[in-house]
Order: structure tokens, then sequence, then C-alpha cells
């Protein structure tokens, strides 16, 4: 009924007010909802502004014509009432009736998004400070999404991409058609998962698990950012999914299950100092830079140095311990959780013999995997 | 000139300190009152710098200005500063100025304790600008300082909480002593339903200010001592969880943002009367719709958490409560245009403040409508819609209400007349630059813009472009309105003891300036 009235109203307000702004840069209105939870936002948000417009006109109708009557320079001479209770009850209860002729629509919306029973399928997502994880839970896959933009484009040394900080290097894949059950935390901070044209956002507290679900109707690449202020580079930790029909979706699924499996690398060998540096190197620039900088200088008085720093050039085992538990109370999270004992040797391998750290320390994965609990 | 040196012949008589320790030491409410009104001012362009810093970062896609970390702080900083710093003191400069005048008392209730609220302010205010220069700067967890991001922070985050604590300190022992003048020293034959109507929303909002401060200061004493000394109110690992620290932090914040607009809404209902030359009309339902704001303002705080994950039966017990506020909100504002109705209008500054104010606060009150909708709201929750909706009822609300109050009392304070066409430019260069600034930002968030975010994808790069050139205008606009008092006090035309026609109250019965005592004889209300 109300989704009747609302598109009827919309077919009459539109095409004059949309059709020439919609197109333009200048978005007006919310992005194009993908999901039937979207679809109900966006005629619920359309439903109010209209029933707004309506009482804006009246108030303001009165008051203005009120200021263009009703001034001393026209002659107009003040009356002296000042109560009268019979419209001052009208405006009481008027308002009520609009209300809950808003609130019943609202209502049910709001049950329909909290219901998650009987998904088709469950993702969890994490979110780090400041990247995204995903894990596939019934198949095993997972995988983190950084932003891809570069820093050159960001500090105006490069052109910007079409899809300037919208862009990251892995988007989460899910299948359309298909009820999507996404189970939410994070591990540091408080962050927020949000696609706009899913109409989910909702916040990933770290400790605890929330959910939500979509289900999204075409293929396509959809974007969205992290909506809660988790520090430094809250702005650059954008989501993007990916949703494929169901064949290319289990092809892809395919795909990474092998890659996974390849991947493996056998952590009870032995490796040089050299291969350690070299894939600490990576380690290092997807997960550490980011506070502590490329050139291991950190940022003072946020984010230490490592460039000679007391624990990268001491005994192995401090060095361990706090990129292995992190540093309560400070940014430093455990990374034992996010990395593999692989990532966390060669990562450590690297900070102690990178810059101006020369330790000659060769960390080994079967080192990392004896401190583990 | 003669007025001047009157005041001060009697200024001798009453043996107090000259030169700056009249200031220090002052215990006398026109005294004190200016105090907080020129504090206010100061920490107004502390917080509007950053703004405009703010607003030069995202004038276009990409760093240009500041790195990401002192955008955070800034903006964090810009909000504590105009709430605690400006918005807040500004109305108690108001209250120490007017309800004396108004109920026909001779001072504040606690004379000495008034001079002591407001001797905390300028510590308070010198710990957050400190905290910029310790390592790792000022806090940048937003002005909410939600958990655990806070919990992470440098010592920047702990004067914060020290400021907090200052600042919560000094508001309640102003609340204690505006209620406390309210309720004894009235004068004769004024009963509470004859006092003006700017007097009964300070005597509400002093009561949320008593009940909501403490919490504050919970939740930043649980913070402080989570960061220091071990305790996990807000780490799960510990038991604790982080969004209690949201719950407590929004009973606080919630009745807060009716702290920063009930005393504007007292200001207002002053003035429009005065100006259509018409008593208020409802005067009753307006004090009652004031305390049902006040009332409702506790069982809604949660709205500001939609996304946290609550069950839908708190989701919507929340949206239903947050709804009802429109209701006596509506109130006010029909009984605003009832009063003008058929009035015999004139156009003065404060008028035109007090008309811009329901205009924009009432479009604040439609987009509050569209956010207590709770399945639009998870959409637009953290989004520039949100930062458009809070600075329509903040800055056009609140901030408008006050310049307001200072043009329609400032003949009365200084005993002089402001520039008259300087107001007029005042009032429409902030209408225009205003609704440039932060009416495309509505745009931007049904966009999809997040708040707090130092860069933004190029698709929002016009409407930053614009919303930072109203900025800019808005910023430099407020110049003029220190030229324009400054002008009033050193140089403005003679003002009468009651300059506006249709002005009624006490404090019109006085010379302007009033005398540095007033009203030793309680004066007798029919």
């Amino acid at each position: 009924m109300i989704k009747k009235i609302t598109k009827r109203a919309m077919a009459l307000f539109l095409p004059a007010l949309y059709s020439g702004l919609a197109q333009s840069a200048y978005k007006l209105n919310l992005q194009q909802p993908e999901t039937p939870i979207a679809q109900q936002i966006f005629d619920l948000h359309t439903l109010i502004l209209l029933v707004c417009l309506f009482i804006f006109c009246v108030v303001f109708g009165v008051m203005f014509y009120s200021i263009y009557k009703h001034r001393k320079s026209v002659g107009h001479q003040a009356s002296q009432f000042h109560e009268n209770t019979t419209i001052e009850i009208i405006w009481t209860i008027i308002p009520f009736f609009i209300l809950i002729g808003m609130a019943y629509p609202a209502t049910k919306t709001v049950l329909a998004m909290k219901n998650t029973s009987n998904p088709d399928m469950t993702i969890k997502i994490t979110g780090y400070q400041w990247k995204w994880g995903y894990d596939y839970l019934q198949d095993g896959v997972s995988y983190y999404s950084t932003i891809a933009t570069t820093q050159d484009q960001i500090y105006g040394r490069a052109p910007k991409d079409e899809h300037y900080l919208l862009e990251v290097d892995k988007p989460l894949v899910v299948p359309v058609g298909k009820r999507v059950r996404v189970i939410i935390t994070a591990d540091d901070v408080i962050h927020s998962w949000w696609v706009p044209a899913f109409g989910v956002k909702q916040d990933a507290i770290p400790g605890f698990i929330r959910d939500s679900w979509f289900k999204v109707e075409k293929p396509g690449i959809y974007r969205g950012q992290c909506a809660e202020l988790c520090g430094k580079d809250h702005g650059f930790m954008p989501i993007v999914v990916d949703a494929k029909e169901q064949k290319d979706y289990e092809i892809w699924l395919a795909e990474q299950k092998q890659k996974q499996a390849a991947t493996q690398v056998d952590a009870s060998k032995t490796f040089t100092l050299d291969e350690l540096k070299t894939q600490g190197e990576k380690v290092f620039n997807t997960t550490c830079a980011v506070c502590h900088q490329a050139n291991g200088k950190g940022i003072p008085g946020t984010f230490p140095a490592l460039d000679g720093s007391k624990i990268a050039n001491g005994p192995k085992a401090d060095h361990l311990n706090i990129v292995m538990n992190g540093k309560p109370g400070t940014a430093m999270v455990a990374f034992s959780n996010q990395l593999s004992d692989v990532e966390l040797a060669s990562v450590i391998t690297y900070e102690r013999n990178a810059w101006g750290n020369t330790t000659g320390d060769a960390v080994q994965p079967s080192e990392v995997k004896a401190l583990r609990k | 000139m003669d007025a001047a040196q009157a005041t001060h012949a009697h200024d001798d008589h009453a043996h107090h300190p000259g030169g700056i320790m009249r200031w220090v030491m002052t215990t006398n409410h026109k005294d004190i009152g200016t105090l907080y009104l020129s504090f206010a001012g100061v920490m107004f362009l502390l917080g509007g710098i950053m703004a405009m810093t703010i607003r030069a970062e995202l004038f276009q896609p990409g760093l240009q200005f500041v790195r990401p970390e002192f955008f955070n702080q800034l903006t964090t900083l810009h909000g504590l500063i105009m709430v605690f710093g400006a918005i807040m003191p500004a109305f108690v400069g108001f209250a120490n100025w007017q309800v004396p005048l108004m109920i026909g008392a001779p001072d504040m209730a606690f004379a000495r304790m008034n001079n002591w609220s407001f001797w905390l302010l300028p510590p308070a205010a010198l710990l957050l600008v400190i905290s910029f220069f310790v390592p790792g700067g000022a806090a940048s967890g937003g002005w909410t300082l939600y958990a655990p991001l806070s919990v992470q922070l440098g010592p920047g985050m702990d004067l914060t909480i020290f400021a907090v604590h200052l600042l919560g300190a000094s508001s309640i022992m102003g609340s204690i002593n505006i209620i406390t003048t309210i309720l004894n020293m009235r004068a004769p034959g004024m009963t509470l339903m004859k006092m003006p109507l700017f007097v009964w929303t300070w005597l509400i909002t002093a009561y949320l200010l008593i009940a909501v401060m403490p919490v504050l200061a919970g939740a930043v004493t649980m913070t402080l001592t989570d960061r220091h000394f071990g305790t996990h109110f807000f780490n799960a690992a510990g038991g604790g969880d982080p969004v209690l620290f949201q719950h407590v932090f929004w009973f606080f914040g919630h009745p807060e943002v009716y702290i920063m607009i009930l005393p504007g809404f007292g200001i207002v209902s002053q003035i429009i009367p005065t100006f259509a030359r018409k008593p208020l009309f409802g005067y009753s339902s307006m004090v009652y719709a004031t305390a049902s704001i006040a009332i409702l303002s506790f069982i809604v705080w949660a709205h500001h958490m939609f996304t946290v994950g609550m069950p839908a039966a708190a989701q919507l017990f929340f949206m239903y409560a947050t709804m009802l506020i429109a209701v006596p909100t509506g109130v006010k504002v029909f009984n605003w245009l009832a009063t003008m109705w058929r009035g015999s209008m004139t156009f003065e500054t404060p008028m035109l403040f007090a008309i811009g104010f329901i205009f924009l606060f009432t479009m604040g009150g439609f987009t509050g409508l569209v956010l207590a909708i709770t399945p639009v709201d998870i959409q637009l929750q953290d989004t520039y819609y949100v930062v458009a909706h809070f600075h329509y009822v903040l800055v056009a609300g609140a901030l408008f209400s006050i310049f307001g109050g200072i043009y329609y009392w400032l003949p009365k304070w200084t005993g002089k007349m402001y520039d008259e066409t300087l107001g007029k430019w005042h009032f429409w260069l902030s209408m225009i630059f205003f609704n440039i600034a932060f009416f495309v930002q509505h745009f931007l968030g049904l966009a999809g813009m997040p708040r707090r975010i130092p860069d933004y994808a190029p698709q929002f790069a016009e409407f930053n472009m614009i919303s930072s050139i109203g900025a800019f205008g808005f910023g430099l606009s407020q110049l003029l309105f220190i030229y324009i008092v400054i002008k009033c006090i050193r140089s403005g035309e003679k003002a009468g003891a009651k300059p506006w026609e249709g002005a009624h109250g006490l404090e019109w019965t006085l010379s302007s300036p009033p005398p540095y005592h007033s009203f030793e004889t309680p004066p007798l209300v029919k």
C-alpha cells in the first residue's frame, strides 16, 4: 500500500526533479538499492521526505504569509490573543497520527532487517585497523581485503583512478539470489561494515559478534566504506563486493581453494636469511607499514619507529612477543591471529635486518610455532 | 559616556578591585555573565579555525594540508570545543546576565561559587589546547570518545578527560546556582507560571545538566581507568563491553543536545513576542512542551546506536520514543507561528535571527524525523547527512539563538545600540553561507559519504567544494559580528531603558546599562 502510494507520488514528482539531476555528478538521493531491504529503506525515506515536504509547505506557507501581511510597515495592528485550547489540542494530536503512519512501515522493515534466519551461506567479516578480513566459514576460504589506491594518488603525485579510495585488492565475492548472512566482529576497535546499495550497516565490535543479511539481485560490483571512526586510516578501508552468478561464484571459489592450498608453505622448513627477508618485506608493506611506515620511521608520538628501535635490535624473544601478542592499550594488536608462522617469522626477520637494523638474526617459522599456545 | 561614569562611580562604592583583578575576583552576576560570553566567543573562534582547516582539507579529493591523524584531532577538538567551550558557556553567560534581571533578583544565589564555576573553564580550555602539543597530539577518537579507540590514544586523551571533568564540575555548579536562584530569589508576585520563558527553559536545562554531567564524568573516568589501571570496563577480553561506553555516553549525550537547544528556545520565545508586539501564544503549553522534551530526552539515547546491533525490540522502542519528541517540538514551532500571526512585526536583527532559527531549526527537525526511522537511520548513520542534521540544530539552532539573544540584550548590557545595518548584513551573510555549507551535506550523506574522513571519492567532489566555500564564507561573516560588538561597545549610540517598543519584562525597567547592583530592593510583580 505504502509502496504503491510512494511509487505513484514518485511518478508524479520525480520526472521533473530527477531526470536532469540524477544523471549528473550531483547525486541527490540514496544510492540505487540492490537488495529488497535497501529498496524498503529507499521507499521509507521517500515517504518520510514527502510527508516532511508537505508539513514544510503548510508551516512555512503560514509563516511567510504572516511575515508578508502582518508587519508594522504595512500598518497591521497587533491583536492580543494568546491562547486557544482547541487549536492547541488539534496540533498536538494530528502529529501523533502522522507519526503512526510512519512508524507502521518502518516497524515492518526493522523486523525484516533483523531476521537473519535460514541463510544460504554465512560469511564472517572481521574489521582490523585498517582492512577487512573475510572468512567463508563453510568453505574454509579466508583472506584480507585492503585498499588498492596508492599513496601517490592520495597525495596528488599520480592521477586518481576512477574508483579512487573505493577499490581493494581482493573484494568480497558473493553469489546473486542467495540469502547471505554476514557475522561481523572486529579485532581491535569498533569498525562498521557498510554497503549502501545493500542497506547493510553493522558495527564490528571487538569481542562480540553481530549479524546481518543481504540478498543481491543483480551481478555487479558494489562499493562501500567503513562507517565508524577507527583511527588514522578510517577513511582508507573501503569495502568492495563482487556479486557473481552462481556458476561464476563456484568457479571463483574453486580457484581460491586451489590457490590457498598452493601457498601453504611447509612451516617446518628452514629458510635462509634472504628468503625470509624477501617474504618479510611483502608482509611488512601490507600489514605493518600503515603505522610504522615503509621506511621504518613510524609517526613520531603516535606510532614508534622500528628503525633503530630497542626491540628490533634487542633479544629475539622480546621482538617475537610484541609482534605475536601485541601491546595492550595501544594500536599494536596481537598479530598471532592474523599472520601465519611463516609470515610472522619472515616479517620479524625483515624488521631485524632492514633500514639501519643489522642484527643478522633469522627467525624460523618453527620458533614461532613453538611459541603458539 | 555619562552612563559609564555613573556605573563607575557606583563601582567605587562597591569596594571591589579594579583592572584585571576585578574580573578574577568578581562575584557580580553581570561581570561573570560577560566573562562567560567572552570566553565562549574566544572558544567559538578557536573551534571555527579548526572547522576552517577541516573544510580546507575537504575542499578537493586527496590529502593537501593535513595528515589523517591530525585531521581526526581537528574533528574531535572542533566538536568538544564548540559543545563544551562555545555553546554551553554562552548559554550560561545569558543565564548569568538575564536570570537575575528577569526575575528581579539582586544577584545569583551563590555568588562566590559563580566565580569559581567560571574560572574552572579557562584551565579546561588550556588542557584541550595543550593536548595538541603532547606526543601523539590531541584526542582523535571523535568528540564521542568511543572506547576502545579512546583507550588506544596517547596522553592527549588523558588531558581531554581531565578537561571534561573540569567542564562538568563547572556545569554542575552553574546549574545548582541557577536552580537555587530561580526557585528562591524571584521578586514578590512572580509565580513560577509568570516567569519569562527564558527562565523556565534554563530551569529545566539546569536539571538536565545536574542529571547527566555526572554520567559523562563516569564514562570518561572508566576510560581513564581502562587506560591506566587495567580495569576492563570496555574490553571484551577482560569481561567488559565496548558498547557499554556508548550506552553511558549517549545517556549523557542525548539530554546534552537538549541542554544546547532549550535555552535557545527560551531566547527565541522572548524575541518573537517583542517584535510581533503580541504576547507569546500558548505560554503554559510552551512550558509543558519544554518539560516533555526534557523528560523524553532520557529515553531516546540509543537512537544514536541503531547500527551497534541491538535486538529488534530495543530498536523499535527507541524509534517510537524518538518519534514522540516531534510532538512537543512541533507544539513549540506552532506556538511561535501563532505568536507571529496577526502581530505587528518589525524585522530588526534579533527578530531576523529568531525567524532564521525557526526556519532552519525546523529543517533540522525534519531531518531528525528522517533519522528517527531506524532502517533509514541505519543507512544514514555516521554519514554527512548526520553532520548536516546536527549542524542545522546546533549552528542554525543554538548559535543563531545566541546571536539573536546578543543583539536583543546588547543594548541593555552595554547601554549602547549596535549598528542595525551591519547586524542585518551579519544575519543575511550567516544565513546564506550556512545553507551553502550545510544543505549540500545532506546530498553527500545520502549518496554515501561517511563522516570523519579526511579524503573522499571523486563522486563527492562537487558538493564538498560547495560546502567548503559556504563554510569559509560563514567563518568570515563571524568576523563582522565581532566588529559589530566591539563597535557597539566603543561607539554605539546611547540606548534607552527599553530600546524595543514591544518588549516586556523586568530587565527593561532598569536603566541601560543596568546599575552594577540591581534590584537591591525587589520589584513588585503584579
